[in-house]
């Protein structure tokens, strides 16, 4: 039974990284559905936060093949219900809109958004949450014409106490060190 | 210690004789002249071989790679040098051979500009390689060669290519090189866990039919004796893959055939009714497992592997034991009780007289007018006293060469498996005569492949490579063709060729070689070709439409072999 999966990747900060990634979903014709690249709280490790919709036996088999590439330290993946995670996304309306009814003032507030900037055109509207929620503010922004609306990739970190790449990385240098 | 400057294309061949390269496959052109300019001066120290085609060259890496062990090197030019390596590396990286390919650049400044013979290599190559990088600038070089040769050779070897830009090839630098041993992102064998193997020798001591299934992996990892001693102790029948062939001799009383589509009976038979799996390097391709889902229901799954990605791939397995296939065997032995299988042993010998009978005897010993592929390969086979490096091509020659050529050593097998890449013989040929100089090359390759790769053979007379090829001329895509028999009513759509006077073309060549149609010449033109001082090939007119038998049809068990149409 296909449903989301969070595949979570560290990996060395090298150029065409991201191709090595992304060709193994691409040959098995796995879809991503959102995918966020940005260093790790080490520097110079990349993360990778990966989403899709998938069997769990292919998910475990792509993040076997994803281990496998020379550049990537660690990949695993999770259910939504393992990890916590976040989306952002910003909505442009009219200013105007704004001056003529509450309404908007009112959602904004119930949906626990923040307003950005405003100008005498227009206002950005920001807020963070699932994606249902994101798009929930979309629809009800959308009764007044959202300008432009854009979400980001998904954000997640697991529900371990401590991050564990450092610990990872300590033992990793310990396995090394043991090669030679 | 001391450093003098040099060029980047100095930087390239003094890395690679770092790195122990004695023979590098290529071909010059514009984006890589500056290395081949540095070439000119290390033709005492390193042998350098132009090919006809990039394809050869790669395909030759691939020859010398896999009688040697070692990284195959191979140099291309930018643009379509470089695309022309690509099936070689297609090959490379699904049967897992160590290559170093170095490819020319466009300078660093004409990078995305569309320069001409500018191709993204990088790019392309990326799917198909262990590992690629791009260099612009020459500090990079000797680090870049040190990790491609790790990445290449440890772990499952593979394909890797280093892609140089022209101006990095004239920089000047200070040359220091040092191997590389280890990279942190990167763990190319894990340690074998000694509670694996105590778990997998418990089920082998229990198992009552137990079945061990070898591949590639075992020579890889030079475990064959330690194959032999895990076999012999245990007294377990043994069953081969494609590229596990020559890793145990064929005269070995445990070796019991060949797996797969075109295996022999027994092992595919057997596979159902073993109470026990022991897969050792080897990752349970299609044309082995026939149809996964009635694949081995009986049995109990042990596999040992150095690719954790491998593990429960396709097979489930109850005890998986990750790490070198020398290290996992050696323990596994040290863990097992001695036993014996007589009786389960004897079975696949009753399977072996059913397959004689039906089969064996009518392909290797004929009677019927019109030869066959099988009793040329059985005569070059006894010619050579199974000592020969066998290199095949791809198609119904392949099949019968593998069932029938006979071993005595191992890294004596050279064939495209996994890709099935036809032009693959005659370039493989040349390359594995350059890594076994001493050894007799005996090549047999089918008029459909033949006539892909057939410009080697310039470069086999031009270095005086003394490799021995049968053409198995059948005047058909012969493959294809009985699959066109068996499976599309007869319907031979584009399979049949009207042909060359091969002869005729490799004497143009300068190869000298004879065409032989009637039984009686056989024999005694294979014994001209082993004995010819130099290269030779020998054309065989073998029957129009003889199908390869046994044939697990596409979408079947391996239970349900045929042995005849």
């Amino acid at each position: 039974m296909k449903q989301e999966f969070i595949i979570t990747i560290f990996s060395e900060n090298h150029i065409g990284l991201l191709n090595r990634i992304t060709i193994n979903f691409t040959r098995r014709k796995m879809n991503i559905e959102s995918l966020t690249v940005s260093e790790s709280a080490i520097k110079g490790i990349s993360k990778f936060t990966i989403v899709l919709n998938e069997t769990e036996d292919r998910v475990k088999k792509v993040v076997r093949q994803l281990e496998k590439v020379v550049d990537v330290l660690k990949a695993f993946y999770h259910t939504n219900d393992e990890m916590i995670y976040q989306e952002i996304a910003l909505y442009k309306v009219r200013t105007e809109a704004l001056y003529e009814t509450d309404k908007i003032e009112k959602i904004v507030r119930k949906a626990g958004a923040r307003i950005l900037e405003i100008t005498r055109e227009y206002t950005v509207i920001e807020k963070t949450g699932h994606k249902e929620e994101t798009q929930e503010l979309f629809e009800q922004l959308n009764e007044f014409k959202v300008m432009q609306f854009i979400r980001s990739g998904r954000v997640a970190i697991t529900r371990d106490p401590i991050e564990r790449l450092s610990e990872f990385l300590k033992e990793r240098d310990a396995f090394l060190e043991a090669m030679d | 210690m001391a450093t003098k400057k040099i060029t980047g294309s100095e930087a390239v061949i003094l890395s690679l004789l770092e790195e122990g390269v004695d023979t590098i496959f290529g071909y010059p052109g514009g984006a890589i002249m500056p290395v081949y300019d540095a070439l000119y001066d290390f033709d005492q120290k390193v042998t350098h071989i132009l090919t006809r085609h990039e394809q050869g060259a790669i395909h030759a890496a691939e020859g010398y790679a896999k009688v040697t062990g070692k990284a195959g090197v191979c140099f291309a030019t930018s643009g379509p040098g470089a695309t022309n390596l690509i099936t070689g590396i297609a090959d490379a990286m699904i049967d897992s051979i160590p290559l170093v390919c170095i490819t020319g650049q466009v300078a660093s400044p004409l990078l995305g500009t569309d320069a001409f013979q500018e191709s993204d290599v990088v790019g392309i190559s990326m799917p198909v390689t262990k590992w690629n990088y791009q260099i612009t600038c020459a500090e990079e070089i000797p680090e870049a060669i040190a990790k491609a040769f790790y990445i290449a050779q440890s772990g499952r070897p593979g394909p890797v290519l280093l892609d140089i830009a022209k101006d990095a090839q004239f920089q000047e630098i200070d040359f220091n090189y040092k191997k590389c041993k280890k990279i942190r992102s990167y763990i190319p064998e894990h340690p074998v866990d000694p509670f694996k193997v105590k778990a997998a020798a418990e089920l082998i001591d229990r198992a009552k039919k137990p079945l061990l299934l070898f591949g590639q992996g075992v020579i890889i990892a030079n475990a064959e004796e330690e194959l032999k001693a895990f076999v012999e102790k245990t007294g377990i029948p043994a069953a081969w893959t494609l590229l596990g062939l020559s890793a145990l001799p064929t005269d070995h009383p445990l070796n019991i055939g060949m797996l797969g589509m075109h295996g022999n009976y027994g092992p595919n038979i057997k596979t159902n009714e073993a109470d026990l799996i022991i897969a050792v390097g080897m990752r349970f391709d299609d044309r082995v497992t026939g149809k996964v889902s009635s694949y081995a229901n009986g049995a109990k799954i042990i596999h040992l592997e150095v690719d954790p990605a491998e593990i429960d791939k396709i097979i489930k397995t109850d005890v998986a034991v990750l790490g070198d296939a020398k290290k996992s065997l050696k323990m596994l032995t040290d863990n097992v009780n001695e036993n014996s299988h007589e009786s389960w042993l004897q079975e696949f010998h009753d399977c072996d007289a059913i397959e004689n009978d039906k089969v064996i005897n009518k392909d290797i010993y004929p009677s019927q007018e019109g030869l066959t592929m099988g009793e040329a390969v059985r005569i070059a086979s006894e010619k050579t006293r199974h000592n020969a490096i066998l290199v095949t091509d791809v198609g119904q020659h392949q099949m019968v060469a593998s069932r029938y050529f006979k071993f005595t050593q191992s890294k004596s097998n050279v064939t495209s498996g996994g890709l099935g890449t036809m032009g693959y013989a005659i370039p493989a040929a040349l390359g594995a005569q350059l890594g076994a100089k001493n050894r007799t090359v005996v090549t047999f390759v089918g008029d459909g492949g033949f006539q892909m790769t057939l410009q080697e053979l310039g470069t086999i007379v031009q270095n005086k490579l003394p490799v021995k090829i049968i053409l198995l001329n059948n005047n058909f895509l012969g493959m294809v063709r009985q699959w066109q028999q068996l499976f599309f009513d007869k319907r031979y759509s584009f399979t049949e060729l009207q042909n060359p006077d091969f002869i005729a073309i490799s004497k143009g060549f300068g190869m000298d070689g004879h065409k032989v149609t009637k039984r009686d010449e056989l024999e005694d033109g294979i014994q001209k070709m082993i004995e010819h001082d130099g290269p030779y090939i020998l054309e065989v007119v073998v029957q129009k439409e003889d199908n390869v038998f046994p044939m697990v049809p596409t979408g079947a068990s391996v239970s349900d072999i045929i042995l005849e149409a």
